[in-house]
Parts: C-alpha cells; structure tokens; sequence
C-alpha cells in the first residue's frame, strides 16, 4: 500500500475546471494526501453531489459517483451503514450541501456515521453561472440579485455544530500545508468530519476569501487554531485572542502572556460554540479574525457500528434467521 | 348448550365502532380464528385517517369486514350479513350496505343521547326504538354493562375495563359461530404476558361474551361454516405487506445478498418498514431516513455496494423520489422502489385505497427514463411479486417499481405457503476482476440481455466512476455527443423491454381464448373481476378474464390476446390510467370502467357495467 503515489489517484478524464479554480489545489492535496493514509485504493469510495465542486470523482482513480444535487450526503450513508468496510468521502459544495441537501447534512452530522466530507466553500453557485448561495454574505449582487441578496448567510461552523457534529474544522485552498493537514485529521477522525474548505471561484466570485489567503492581509485576519496552543496572531504573532467571560477579545501580546489566552480545547464544547461563532465580516470595524484549523473533535459511537453491533445481537440471541419459520409465521392449520 | 347451530355456506361480517374500540384487533382476531377453522376468507379493514378521531362521530368510525365461505373467497363481500356496531355512528355509516334481512349486533351503551348527538341523529329518533331498523335482526347488548359487571373483582379503574369491550364482543361472536377461543388466548397471552391484570381482564370479558351467548336465552341460532374444499397442505393468514416483507427477505435470501431498506414512514406502507426491522438475524438492514429522497439515496448507496436496495413508500413519497429513480436508472443498478398505493392527489386520502400511480410510475420522471412496473393482485401475490421484482432488477441491472394498494396491504387471505426451498435461487455475479484479455475496465459493456456488470467498491483494478450524466456507450465515461446520446437512450429502452423475454407470457385467467368480451385487471381488482367473470361464465355470457402481473414491459403476447376478443373492458380504481397506456401501446378501443371512492369495485358494481356491454 505504502507505494501508492499522487499518480496512483490520477484519472485519465481531463479535468475541466475553469483554469485557475481553487478546486485544483483541492484536488492535488488529496491526491497527495489519500497515498499516505494506507488506505487499500479499492476501498475508497468518493461520492459526490451536483455543481462545479462535485465533478471531484471524475478525476480521482478511486470508486466514485457523481450522483445528483444535494443527495451526496444521503447515498453516502446508505453506502456506509452496508459497507463499513469502506473509507467513504463526500465532495460537496456550498448549495450542494446547505441548499438543496441542507436536509441530509443535517442528519448525517446528528448520526455521525464515519464519513468525510470535504465541504468546498465559494460562497456561489459555480456550475449554474454565478447566483448566490446559502453562504453568500449579505447584499450581494449576482445574476438573480441585481439589487443586492437579502439571505442572511449561513455559518457553516455553527450549522454543523448545531448539528452535534463530532468534527469541525476550515482550511482553504490556497494553504496546501494546512489542506493536507486537515485532511489527514479529518480521515483519523472516527465520525463524521465536517471540513470546510474556502475556495476561490475565479470566475463567478474572485477573491472572496482574499482577506484570510492572501500573503498581506492573512496573517491579520486568519487565527489557526491548534489543540492546546494559544490563540495567537499577527505578521509576528504579535495579538492574542483571550477570553473576557464569554466575549473574545483581541489583545496585543505586549500587554498580555501566552498563558492569559485563550488555549485551544478541541473537546470543549463550550469554547467550540465561541470559536465557530467567530465569523465576523472582515471589513468591519474591531472584527476578529476568523478561525482556520480543526475546531472541534470529539468521540462519539458511529451510526454504522452500532447498526451492525445490533444485527450481531440479534444473531446471537435469535441464530441465523430460518427462512422457512419466518414464512410459515406463528399461527398455521394444515388441510388435509 | 343452548341453540341450533345451523349449517351455511358463507358470511359477511362487518365490525364497526370508534377507531378506539380496538375494531381493527377484533376483526384481525375473529380472521385468525376463522382462517385456523379451515374457512376460506378474505378481509377489508376500513379505517380513518386520524388515529383518534373524535369519539362517536360519523368520521371517526373504523371498519373490519371479513368474508368467509366453505367455498373460494376472492372479494371481501359487497353488503353484509351481519353488522356489529359499536355505537350509533357506527350504525349510521354502515346501515346503507347490510344485506336487507340481515342481523346488526349493537353496543346499546353507544346509544344514549351523547352517542345519538355525535352520529347526528334527533334526540328522539333513537334507531333502536323507533321501527327504522325492521327490516333485520336486531341484537341489543348492553357491552358496557356487561363487561363491567364481569370484570367487577378486578381492581382497574372503568376506563381500563371498558377497553376489554372489544373482547366481549368478540367472546359473543365466536359463541355465535360456534368457535373454539383458544387463537385469541394464544394471542392475548403474547399480548398482555407481563401486565396479569389486564390480561386476566381480556381473557374475563372473552369468556363473558362467550359464555353471555350459551346461556341467554336471547340467542336462539348459532352458524357454522363448514371447512372450504382448498388444496391439501399447510396454511397461514398473510395481509398484503406482510406478504412483502417475507418475499423480501426471502429474495435477499435466495440472492445471498444484504437486504437494505431505506425507507420514511407513511400510510400505507409503513408496515413493511416495522416487519423488516425486526429481522435483523437474516441479514437485514433498516434505515429510517429523514425524508423520502434520503430512503431512496441511501438505498442507492447500500446497491452500489453491493447490497439489495429497497424503498418503501406510498404515492407523495413516490413523488419526491422521482429524480433518484432516474439517478438509478442511470446508474443501472438494481433496486427495488414499493409503492403501496393510497388516495391522491396531494395528500389526498390516506387511508383509502386508489390504483392512483401507475401513470405516475410509468411516466412520472423526466427525461426517458424505463424502469420495469409489476404489481401484485392479492395479499399472498405480494409474496411472489417481491421475489420477482428483486429478481428482475438484480437480473437486469435495473431499478424495478412494484405497485400495491392499501386495499391489498391490509387485506388478508389464507395462504398456502412455500417451503423455502421451492423459491428459486437468484444468480447475483459481482465483477470481481479484469477478465482474461480485458485490459481496462469498461462499466457499460453491455451482454446479451443489455446488461452491464455490477462492480462494487473492493475490488483492485476495476475503478471507476460513474454517475447521473449521459454515458459514453460501453466505458461510461461522461459524453455529450449527440448520437451517443440517442444510442444510450434507446438502449436503456430496449433493455427494458428485452425483459420481455425472460418473464411469462400472458394467460387468460378465466374463461375461453377468445369471444365477446375481455375484462383486463391489474393489481387489487383481481378478486372482483374472478368473482364476477366466474359468475357470467355460469350464467352463460362469453366472457374472459386476464390479470396483469408485468406491467412494464407487458408480456409479448398481450397485443395478440386483444385480437380475439369483440371487446376489453378495463376496471381500475382510478380515473382510467392502464386504459391510456393499453390504448397508446396497442390501438385497442379498450373501455374503462372507473371507480374513484378510496374503496374497493363492489361486485354489483361491476357485474352492472358488464351486463351493459354484453348486448343481451
Ligand atoms: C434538482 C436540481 N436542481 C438544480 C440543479 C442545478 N444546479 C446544479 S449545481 C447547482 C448549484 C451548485 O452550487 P454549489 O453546490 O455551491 O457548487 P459549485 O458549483 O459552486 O461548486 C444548481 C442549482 C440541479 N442540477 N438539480
Ligand atoms: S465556475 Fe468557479 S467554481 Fe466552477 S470551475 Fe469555474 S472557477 Fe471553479
Ligand atoms: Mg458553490
């Protein structure tokens, strides 16, 4: 196993994002990342929705659908409550995922079967030409909102922890260090990851994630997060986030240590609720900066285990079912 | 023991009262012990959509008619010979369609000025004392009386007590035709096991009822039935889903494939999800999903991994399942899609029976988008009927639409069932590897039969994609190339209908090869038509009868059995949908009859129509 390479995962599809979309680099870090998780190629199964984002499987030399829009989630979690045998991914996109199929991300979250999802986050619908999406901030103008969209977005974060999620976390595509970092813990994760992913669509929705991905601008307002460590910031680590009771605030690190941050508790749930509510917009005054890395990770029983711990009681107590007294049933008279 | 027992050929009996009466347990227990009495049966269970209406409103009253016979049953009977009500709205409801002569047993309690109120009679106008109801036999007991004197010793409160009215009731009745109690005191023990008091309570107001009809001196008749003339061998009662759920997991069985059930509750097909879910032990999973689109989804997932992927629903499920059929279509992988149809549209009516969706499986998806229809005509035809539809979907790598009704659901029949043995394996062949030769993996090489492989995750060299967009032919990798596109279309098409040539060819059911007139059914109107047709056949009419079990592609010799007949006739209880298609497909000037009333063509009903085409 350990010779697979990125090459391995290479289909010969041509792949037909628009050139210079974030989808690219998405689909090089997991590429470079799937070799490395000793995972039986034939046992991945990627599954995705509908829109630019879920054209993934065409391009990765595993098994995978493409299937229809919003439903990934759903076909993922019969697929792995029949065959936990498998390591199964879901591409999904910011309408795939939180319009159409808001539903089953829902409910695949509160069950928690152990699945990826790979959520690529562009705040647009990419495939269908440039409306807004679930995730689109207020006001925007596109095709279908010529005056300004009223939606108020949603916070994928705090949607998934709503959720109850075991596994939140944010990277971006222009961070390939960071990606494959997410990645790797998403797939350790036992559950289902929630990894959200900024992606750039350069053609409907150009630099909405330049603030946090850009070389000037990201180290003042992205905060990557890591279990234990200090929410520290700034081009010199130079700011700190502490917290003042519930309320976070921005602090200089000349006025205050390490040790009066706020230290980085993935299993806190508390502070999980805090940190994905950070989710200022970053023209506003005082905003604090967003939050990048694995939020929160906690244990809790997969559905599928349970499922086939179930069916391994039954038969054990019951023996292996006898066709012909299930058929015959409790009440039968013979005819002469 | 008082009374004559007098000797008949069959009965109609029709249970009637509150949807809280415990109508549906009385009528399910009298059929269990008329079934093990060796009569042949059939049964209508009738109920309302609200699980408590309000109490003693005409809206609220709940049905059970059972039809039994020393002779072979195939309807639950028109009108009936006898009728218990509850209470007066039970009697209400139900007065137009008792036999004239026929007897009414009535929980006098369930006439006092409230009850009279609720079931919109006068203050004064009590049917019981007025002579409205001269024309029957009238039996009047005071149930609730009765059955609380019965129960005296026992320290339940009277709500408690009351509830074991249903069983006095029933105790009375197995008096009257002559029954043995011990099915019910099987049942009740299973029931009531661990709760002794109201056990004892149930078993006291069974043997009260009973024991009330021996020594009144009220009653002076008792009946009998004597046992149907049925082939010889062993017998169980089966309702329509479960006879599903058996066939089911004997498909899943006989395939040595994992049984996958996604499903989201509704009327009428929930039932299905219940049974399954308690046969973990035979290899089957149950999923009760956040919607239908997710039970059909996640069906389709556990299918592409090689299980055998069910959905269970009824017609607003069948709705949001549309595009996932098409998905599956695409795909070519087997899955099986159950509707137990209702009343539609919309919500339409639950709880009544429609054959209202064939047009909707047959057409209701965009794009050209076949999937093979079968429907089953009889609670123990559901049994066969699953089995066949796993195997044609399995078979022919393809979603299959098996089309029941509420009618057959509910409805029960004394079954001769298989052994398990006598069900014939299905082949399931998973591509486990590149064949001698095979260089690259091709997902849509098609066989003979149209049929492409099933490849499932697992197996090293045989990845690949595949998907909801148009397929090249034969690699089924994405192509929008206009030919190929029409090559693929009428492919999928002629796939669908080469299965044709892998299912029976038609039979006439009843009656001669050819004549005047053709009476061509499908799914829950089997027992009617058999009724009717047998009758006319007697009566000297020339007159046939076919049921159709494949529905999509039809049987290859349909088109030449309309040939040779004058006239067809097609009854549907629906505004004439298998007519459209039989007319498009064939050029037959086929006549419908219709009937849209959430129950079932009465026997006269249709026998009425006939006789106004047989030109006598
Ligand atoms: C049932 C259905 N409705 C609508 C569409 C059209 N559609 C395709 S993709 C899409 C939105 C895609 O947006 P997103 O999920 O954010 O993916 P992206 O293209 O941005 O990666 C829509 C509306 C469809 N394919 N199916
Ligand atoms: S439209 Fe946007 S998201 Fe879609 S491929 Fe092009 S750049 Fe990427
Ligand atoms: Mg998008």
């Amino acid at each position: 196993m350990s010779t697979l390479t990125a090459k391995d995962f290479v289909t010969d599809q041509e792949v037909r994002w628009c050139p210079g979309c974030g989808d690219y680099s998405i689909l090089k870090q997991v590429q470079t990342v799937l070799p490395t998780l000793g995972i039986p190629r034939e046992n991945i199964a990627i599954i995705s929705g509908i829109g630019c984002s879920s054209r993934f499987p065409y391009y990765m030399n595993t098994y995978g659908m493409h299937s229809i829009h919003g439903r990934a989630t759903a076909i993922a979690s019969g697929l792995k409550a029949s065959r936990p045998d498998l390591s199964v991914w879901i591409v999904t996109g910011d309408g795939d995922s939180m319009s159409i199929g808001g539903n089953h991300l829902i409910h695949l979250l509160r069950r928690n079967f152990n699945v990826q999802i790979l959520l690529f986050n562009n705040q647009i619908y990419g495939l269908t030409k440039g409306q807004y999406s679930p995730t689109s901030e207020e006001n925007k103008i596109t095709k279908s909102t010529p005056f300004g969209s009223l939606d108020h977005p949603f916070n994928p974060g705090a949607l998934a922890l709503g959720a109850d999620a075991t596994f939140i976390a944010r990277s971006m595509d222009r961070d390939p260090k960071h990606l494959q970092e997410m990645l790797r813990r998403s797939h350790a994760h036992q559950g289902t990851s929630f990894l959200e992913i900024y992606q750039n669509c350069n053609i409907f929705n150009d630099m909405a994630f330049e603030v946090f991905t850009e070389k000037g601008s990201k180290p003042e307002e992205a905060v990557f997060v890591e279990h234990g460590k200090p929410l520290l910031f700034g081009a010199n680590q130079d700011k700190g986030i502490r917290l003042d009771g519930f309320k976070p605030q921005v602090v200089s690190m000349s006025d205050y240590s390490a040790d009066d941050l706020w230290i980085h508790d993935e299993k806190d749930i508390y502070k999980a609720q805090i940190l994905t509510r950070l989710f200022d917009n970053p023209t506003s005054d005082n905003h604090l900066p967003r939050p990048f890395g694995v939020f929160y990770a906690i244990d809790r029983p997969c559905y599928e285990e349970q499922l086939h711990a179930q069916v391994a009681h039954a038969l054990s107590v019951k023996g292996k079912g006898d066709l012909d007294k299930l058929i015959a049933g409790n009440e039968t008279w013979t005819v002469l | 023991m008082s009374g004559i027992i007098n000797e008949i050929e069959h009965v109609v009996i029709k249970f009637a009262g509150d949807s809280g009466d415990g109508i549906q347990l009385t009528g399910s227990q009298f059929t269990t012990n008329t079934a093990l009495r060796g009569n042949d049966l059939s049964t209508f269970p009738d109920f309302p959509a609200e699980i408590r209406a309000p109490l003693g409103t005409l809206p609220g009253v709940s049905g059970f008619q059972l039809h039994f016979s020393s002779n072979s049953v195939y309807t639950p009977g028109d009108d009936c010979d006898v009728l218990v009500a509850m209470n007066a709205a039970a009697l209400k409801v139900n007065l137009k369609s008792i036999k004239k002569g026929g007897t009414i047993i009535v929980n006098t309690d369930g006439f006092d000025s409230k009850n009279l109120r609720l079931a919109n009679y006068a203050d004064d106008d009590n049917p019981l004392n007025n002579n409205s109801l001269e024309s029957y036999t009238v039996h009047k007991i005071d149930v609730t009386k009765l059955t609380r004197e019965a129960l005296a010793e026992s320290t339940l409160g009277v709500k408690e007590k009351d509830r074991a009215k249903n069983m006095f009731v029933l105790g009375f009745l197995y008096w009257m035709y002559d029954r043995d109690l011990a099915s019910t005191k099987r049942f009740l023990e299973e029931k009531f096991g661990k709760k002794p008091d109201l056990f004892d309570s149930n078993i006291k107001a069974l043997q009260a009822g009973y024991n009330f009809g021996d020594t009144t001196e009220l009653f002076s008749t008792r009946y009998t039935v004597a046992k149907a003339v049925v082939k010889a061998g062993v017998y169980r009662s089966i309702t329509g889903n479960s006879a599903i759920s058996l066939g089911l997991v004997t498909a899943a069985q006989k395939s040595g494939l994992q049984l996958f059930l996604g499903s989201y509750p509704i009327t009428p097909a929930s039932d299905i999800l219940h049974d399954l879910s308690k046969y973990k032990n035979f290899n089957v999973i149950t999923f009760q999903a956040e919607d239908e689109i997710a039970a059909i989804t996640s069906s389709i997932g556990a299918s592409y991994g090689g299980s055998l992927g069910i959905t269970t629903t009824s017609g607003p499920g069948m709705a949001l399942k549309a595009e996932a059929m098409g998905l599956a279509m695409m795909l070519e992988i087997p899955l099986v899609i159950i509707n137990i149809q209702r009343g539609g549209p919309s919500t339409g009516l639950p709880t009544k029976t429609e054959q209202s969706d064939l047009m909707q499986a047959y057409y209701g998806r965009n794009g050209e988008c076949p999937i093979p229809i079968i429907s089953a005509s009889s609670p123990s035809d559901c049994f066969y009927v699953a089995i066949e539809a796993c195997r044609i979907s399995i078979e022919h790598m393809t979603p299959v639409i098996l089309l029941s009704d509420g009618f057959i659901a509910n409805g029960a029949e004394p079954w001769k069932f298989p052994s398990a043995s006598d069900i014939v394996e299905i082949k399931v062949t998973f591509k486990k590897s590149l064949d001698e030769g095979e260089e690259k993996f091709l997902p849509y090489l098609r066989d003979e039969k149209l049929v492409r492989p099933w490849s499932i995750p697992g197996y090293a060299g045989l990845e690949h994609r595949i998907g909801g967009l148009e397929k090249q032919d034969i690699t089924g990798n994405v192509s929008y190339d206009a030919d190929n596109h029409e090559h693929m279309v009428k492919t999928r098409q002629a796939k669908v209908d080469m299965i044709a040539n892998y299912i029976p060819e038609q039979e006439i059911n009843l009656g001669a090869d050819s004549g005047d007139i053709l009476i061509l059914g499908w799914g829950s109107t089997s027992g009617v038509i058999t009724t009717v047709v047998q009758k006319l056949i007697k009566e000297g009419h020339s007159i046939s009868h076919c049921h159709l079990r494949y529905i999509r592609p039809f049987p290859k010799n349909l088109g030449n059995i309309f040939k040779r007949f004058k006239k067809v006739i097609i009854p549907e209880i629906n505004n004439g949908q298998l007519v459209k298609i039989i007319r498009d497909l064939y050029l037959v000037d086929a006549i419908a009859y219709n009937k849209i009333k959430g129950n079932p063509i009465t026997q006269a009903e249709l026998e009425g129509f006939i006789m106004t085409h047989t030109g006598k």
